[in-house]
């Protein structure tokens, strides 16, 4: 009897340690998250927009329907990514995720607080070769520091009306995400 | 062998608890970093590096990609303020005022994230093409049948959620309570 009490206990406490592994490791090991269902649709280090959701297909659950949405779908190793969005006459926001979609960055179109968002998005030993003088120069230039060299830029334009949606579209087609393959100009 | 038979019972004991809890937590989420707001509940923290392991298992397992913190918010709701399911088939009423922000939205999704199909192709109000009262507040009737005013249809679906998203808004993190963050209420006013 006392044996069978001790195995229980062992096995809930053993079942406890299987939880903890289990849920650190399912964004690792989940097959549906939202970047395997986005890297089939989008192309890499480059602007894909996505359909708008509707009832029958939607490329990811829960997307607000009132927003076009683009994706740039970046991996670091090559380079750094340079980043221009053109705002949309309503609201425009770019949130930067990791590959398990951590969402580590977002800015607004009113904290950008200019007409055309434009950012550089590198690795955190990326950032550290710049050259020291260049940091100084690019004072108006937003660096961000990307944790993992693989994720997700997700674009949104809102139509704050659904006749609106043409619009929020052509500003999100008029965005660019691309590699920065040459080192940037020392002067802008 | 008794030996045996005892190790295989530990073994798969810890197998079912363990990964029913995994599977429990990830479906139906946990109460950590939850902000709640009458009917309504936001983890402000997924839109943030700090987000915990629990909502990340359950974002890794829905496919959502959470709204971002510099972005805004999103409050989901499944119950209405007398905690009671949202039925697609009777009349809900979501009334009064939101939190400061420049813009929101308020959608209606099946119980896996889906938009539900309707003959309008009405999906949710934006803050901007609501109908409002003189003071300032809105109405929306969240119905299976046509209604006047702001008709959100539910296509008649017996579970829905609503959710409220905020776009440039103070709320957030340090957002604790109605008095930072004045949401809606949700009643439901005639079933059939």
């Amino acid at each position: 009897m006392i044996r069978l009490l001790l195995t229980i206990v062992a096995g809930v406490l053993l079942g406890g340690i299987v939880h903890l592994v289990s849920v650190l490791a399912l964004p690792r090991i989940a097959t549906q998250d939202a970047y395997s269902r986005l890297a089939p649709i989008t192309k890499l280090n480059a602007v894909t927009s996505l359909p708008q959701a509707d009832p029958g297909s939607a490329p990811l659950p829960f997307m607000d329907p009132a927003f076009a949405v683009a994706i740039c779908r970046y991996d670091l190793s090559q380079g750094p990514i340079k980043l221009t969005v053109p705002v949309s006459q309503a609201y425009t926001s770019v949130s930067f995720y990791t590959r398990n979609e951590v969402a580590y960055y977002a800015i607004n179109d009113r904290s950008a607080g200019r007409k055309v968002i434009e950012l550089d998005l590198m690795t955190e030993a990326q950032h550290a070769e710049l050259p020291e003088d260049e940091d100084v120069t690019a004072a108006d230039r937003l660096i961000i520091d990307a944790p993992t060299a693989a994720g997700l830029i997700v674009l949104k334009a809102l139509a704050p009306e659904p006749g609106l949606m043409p619009q929020a579209q052509a500003a999100l087609a008029a965005s660019s995400c691309k590699l920065q393959t040459e080192p940037a100009p020392a002067k802008r | 062998m008794r030996l045996i038979f005892i190790t295989l019972l530990a073994l798969m004991l810890a197998t079912v608890v363990g990964l029913g809890a995994t599977w429990m937590t990830a479906t139906r989420g946990t109460d950590l970093g939850t902000l709640t707001i009458g009917a309504w509940t936001a983890r402000p923290k997924t839109g943030t590096a700090d987000i915990d392991p629990y909502s990340r298992a359950s974002i890794a397992r829905s496919g959502e990609l959470p709204v971002g913190t510099g972005d805004g918010v999103a409050f989901s709701a499944t119950s209405d303020d007398r905690k009671r399911p949202l039925d697609g088939r009777c009349d809900v009423v979501v009334s009064g005022v939101t939190p400061a922000a420049r813009f929101w939205t308020l959608t209606l999704y099946d119980s896996r994230g889906r938009l539900v199909a309707n003959s309008l192709q009405r999906y949710g109000f934006t803050s901007q093409e609501i109908v409002r009262s003189a003071d300032g507040s809105f109405e929306v009737r969240v119905a299976a049948r046509s209604r006047a005013g702001n008709w959100l249809p539910t296509g008649g679906i017996e579970r829905y959620a609503l959710v409220l998203r905020l776009y440039d808004t103070p709320v957030g993190v340090a957002t604790r309570t109605q008095r930072d963050a004045p949401m809606p209420s949700i009643a439901t006013v005639a079933c059939p």
